[in-house]
């Protein structure tokens, strides 16, 4: 298996109160056999602690997955607290249930991409791979 | 299991013979329908004597939007409802928590206080009518709440019928809306079953559920085996707090997942029937027919749909509504085409409720029991389901019981591995998913007609309602039924059910319920090792 994320810091984290965590542990499991190392953070957690969390373990990207339609706003605390901190480089992706309509507004928003389950993980993995510096 | 590779295997891995024959069976012939131990159904004359009932589940925003969809389901024919709660409900916070801001009323509606269930049902008669309620964290409090609703109505409460899911196991797996460590949520089940036997014997007080790990990712022989684990989990905390089993066994539910492949769902259900009856009685002795009754609702979808061409997802509904009906449901529930991405709009969810009543009033089905019986496939397949079946309930026992299982991650991280594995069979094309990796066309849009749009005015609209709940109630009353529910809590052997109607009766907000009781039992350590 190739290892394209080899050496990245990926944060996973599953904000707000959504707790349909199966998509997150397997993006979680799928990158740490592309080679990243993952930290899961588990459910419900706050965007205030997510930010903590990238900002102290010094993660290379944060990936957010919500699946109760309230991406826009969790994802808009992330990226406003992650550039609050001074860690605006840490790249912001978000997966889950996004309508097609969101996806410009979640990009807009500041997220580094939009990933949905329909997508292969093999392209999910060579989209991080290419926009993680 | 081997869902890599594209040789004919059920989705759980179970080959499938090129044709069945007489030979492949145990037995040349099956008891007929209601007899132990049930292989056949329930009941002798199907669904003749009753149809399954059609529950949609719906809900959103505030109780005045919902109460209205509610009123136009009823009037389209509907049979039951089945009430979807917003997140901070589910999860204990009220509206104004941090938490809840951004989820209020998002994918359920908001149920803060008896003020909102009273106007979710008004001019709704609770005598008259079945509600299923989607709760487990608070399912206490939501049932409570329910029977205060009631009171304010004059209904008696002997005659409520319902469900309330109230199933904690699956949700520390799957579902993720836990509150308290398991010890105190098990009591809390418990509590609530125990008194609702007493004083609602027509309600389903359990829903026990594989659904949600079934979408979580395991196959359908670990759905069943996972549930049936945990509903005699529920067995035996409700021996130990003193429960006659073959009292309580009559009002223990089950609500499952049906997926695409038709034979193996329909014979999930046929070899969950028989297992739920055998162990009951083996291991506890049951012999009363009624509590060997293996009693179920299906959901139709969820992570079988597509957002690719999505109005596909009206025919695979309409496939696994059959699979649920020729498996003998109880009642169904059909997912609208849209449901993989959005709440239903009123035109999709149409569609799905006439789904449901093409199959039964047009299609045949349900004038015989079991049609299936008999067909050396179907029942061949049903025996093999009910072994996988009981070698993956040994296993947990192996490991040390599903509550173990739970609190140390091991059910999740065998969770997580499978959805990894049937992800990777549809990455690869092994699993056929058409319109998504099969006759996918370069020109494909992938609409879906109407967008549901949540009035975006409900999350303020709801934070004012709770305003002003708190400042007209009679605060005295609501903190003295507060102190009284913590007290009793206090008290290991007291059923806290008559506390918490008597808190919901006083406006006391569920979000106060629970703090309250998180400061005594704190809360549930997630295991997050993968």
């Amino acid at each position: 298996m190739s290892t394209p994320l080899l050496g990245k810091r990926i944060l996973l984290a599953k904000p707000g109160l959504d707790g349909h965590d199966a998509g997150a542990k397997v993006i979680a499991l799928a990158l740490r056999d592309a080679g990243a190392e993952v930290i899961y953070t588990g459910l419900r957690k706050s965007p205030a602690y997510i930010v903590r969390v990238a900002v102290d373990e010094d993660v290379d990207a944060v990936g957010l997955s919500v699946l109760s339609g309230s991406h826009k706003e969790l994802t808009r605390e992330v990226v406003a607290g992650l550039k609050a901190a001074g860690a605006q480089d840490i790249p912001v992706f978000v997966g889950g249930t996004i309508p097609p309509d969101d996806r410009a507004l979640l990009l807009d928003a500041g997220a580094g991409g939009v990933f949905t389950s329909d997508m292969p993980l093999a392209a999910v993995i060579d989209e991080l791979a290419a926009k993680i510096r | 299991m081997n869902a890599g590779t594209p040789n004919f295997t059920t989705p759980s891995g179970i080959e499938v013979p090129v044709v069945a024959t007489s030979d492949m069976l145990a037995r040349a012939d099956l008891e007929p329908p209601a007899a132990y131990p049930f292989t056949r159904g329930i009941f002798a004359d199907g669904f003749r004597g009753r149809p399954w009932t059609i529950r949609q589940y719906s809900g959103f925003g505030s109780a005045e939007e919902s109460n209205q969809r509610y009123k136009f389901l009823l009037k389209e024919g509907q049979t039951g409802l089945s009430v979807a709660l917003d997140l901070p409900t589910q999860c204990g916070y009220d509206p104004d928590d941090p938490m809840a801001r951004p989820e209020i009323g998002k994918v359920g509606v908001s149920l803060f206080s008896l003020s909102e269930m009273e106007t979710l049902f008004e001019g709704i008669d609770l005598g008259s009518i079945s509600t299923s309620f989607t709760i487990n964290g608070t399912a206490a409090i939501i049932y409570a709440m329910y029977l205060a609703a009631a009171d304010k109505q004059g209904i008696p409460r002997a005659k409520l019928t319902g469900t309330i899911q109230n199933d904690i196991l699956k949700e520390y797996v799957a579902r993720g809306t836990w509150i308290f460590p398991v010890p105190p949520s098990m009591r809390l089940i418990a509590d609530s079953i125990l008194y609702s036997n007493q004083v609602t014997p027509r309600f389903n007080s359990i829903s026990i559920a594989g659904a949600h790990v079934r979408d979580a990712g395991c196959t359908a022989v670990e759905e069943m085996s996972y549930t049936l684990a945990n509903g005699f989990a529920y067995v035996d905390e409700l021996i130990r707090r003193g429960g006659d089993v073959a009292k309580f066994a009559r009002r223990l539910s089950f609500f499952f997942y049906v997926h695409m492949d038709l034979f193996e769902e329909a014979c999930k259900f046929r070899s969950g029937r028989r297992v739920w009856a055998k162990l009951l009685r083996e291991r506890y002795g049951v012999t009363d027919e009624k509590a060997l009754h293996f009693r179920f609702g299906v959901v139709c979808g969820g992570s079988s749909l597509t957002s690719a061409q999505p109005y596909n997802n009206i025919v695979r509904v309409a496939i696994e509504n059959i699979a649920a009906v020729l498996g003998g449901a109880q009642s169904i529930f059909t997912c609208a085409y849209d449901e993989a991405f959005q709440i239903p709009t009123e035109f999709s969810a149409e569609i799905a409720l006439r789904t449901q009543q093409i199959v039964q009033h047009e299609s045949g089905i349900a004038a015989t029991v079991d049609p299936l019986g008999g067909s050396y496939y179907v029942e061949w397949l049903t025996d093999r389901m009910e072994k996988e079946i009981l070698q993956v309930m040994r296993e947990i026992d192996d490991y040390g019981g599903v509550i173990k299982a739970i609190e140390n991650g091991w059910l999740q991280g065998r969770i997580a591995r499978r959805a990894l594995e049937r992800k990777r069979a549809t990455d690869a094309g092994n699993r056929v998913v058409v319109g998504q990796n099969r006759y996918r066309r370069e020109d494909q849009t992938d609409s879906y007609g109407e967008v549901f749009r949540l009035d975006p005015e409900i999350a303020d609209k709801v934070l004012e309602k709770l305003a002003a709940v708190k400042q007209t109630r009679d605060a005295a009353a609501a903190a003295n039924a507060l102190d009284r529910l913590a007290e009793a809590a206090a008290r290991d052997s007291e059923n806290l059910m008559p506390w918490l109607v008597d808190c919901c009766h006083a406006y006391v907000t569920v979000g106060e319920m629970v703090t309250r009781l998180k400061s005594l039992w704190g809360e549930f350590q997630e295991p997050v090792n993968l």
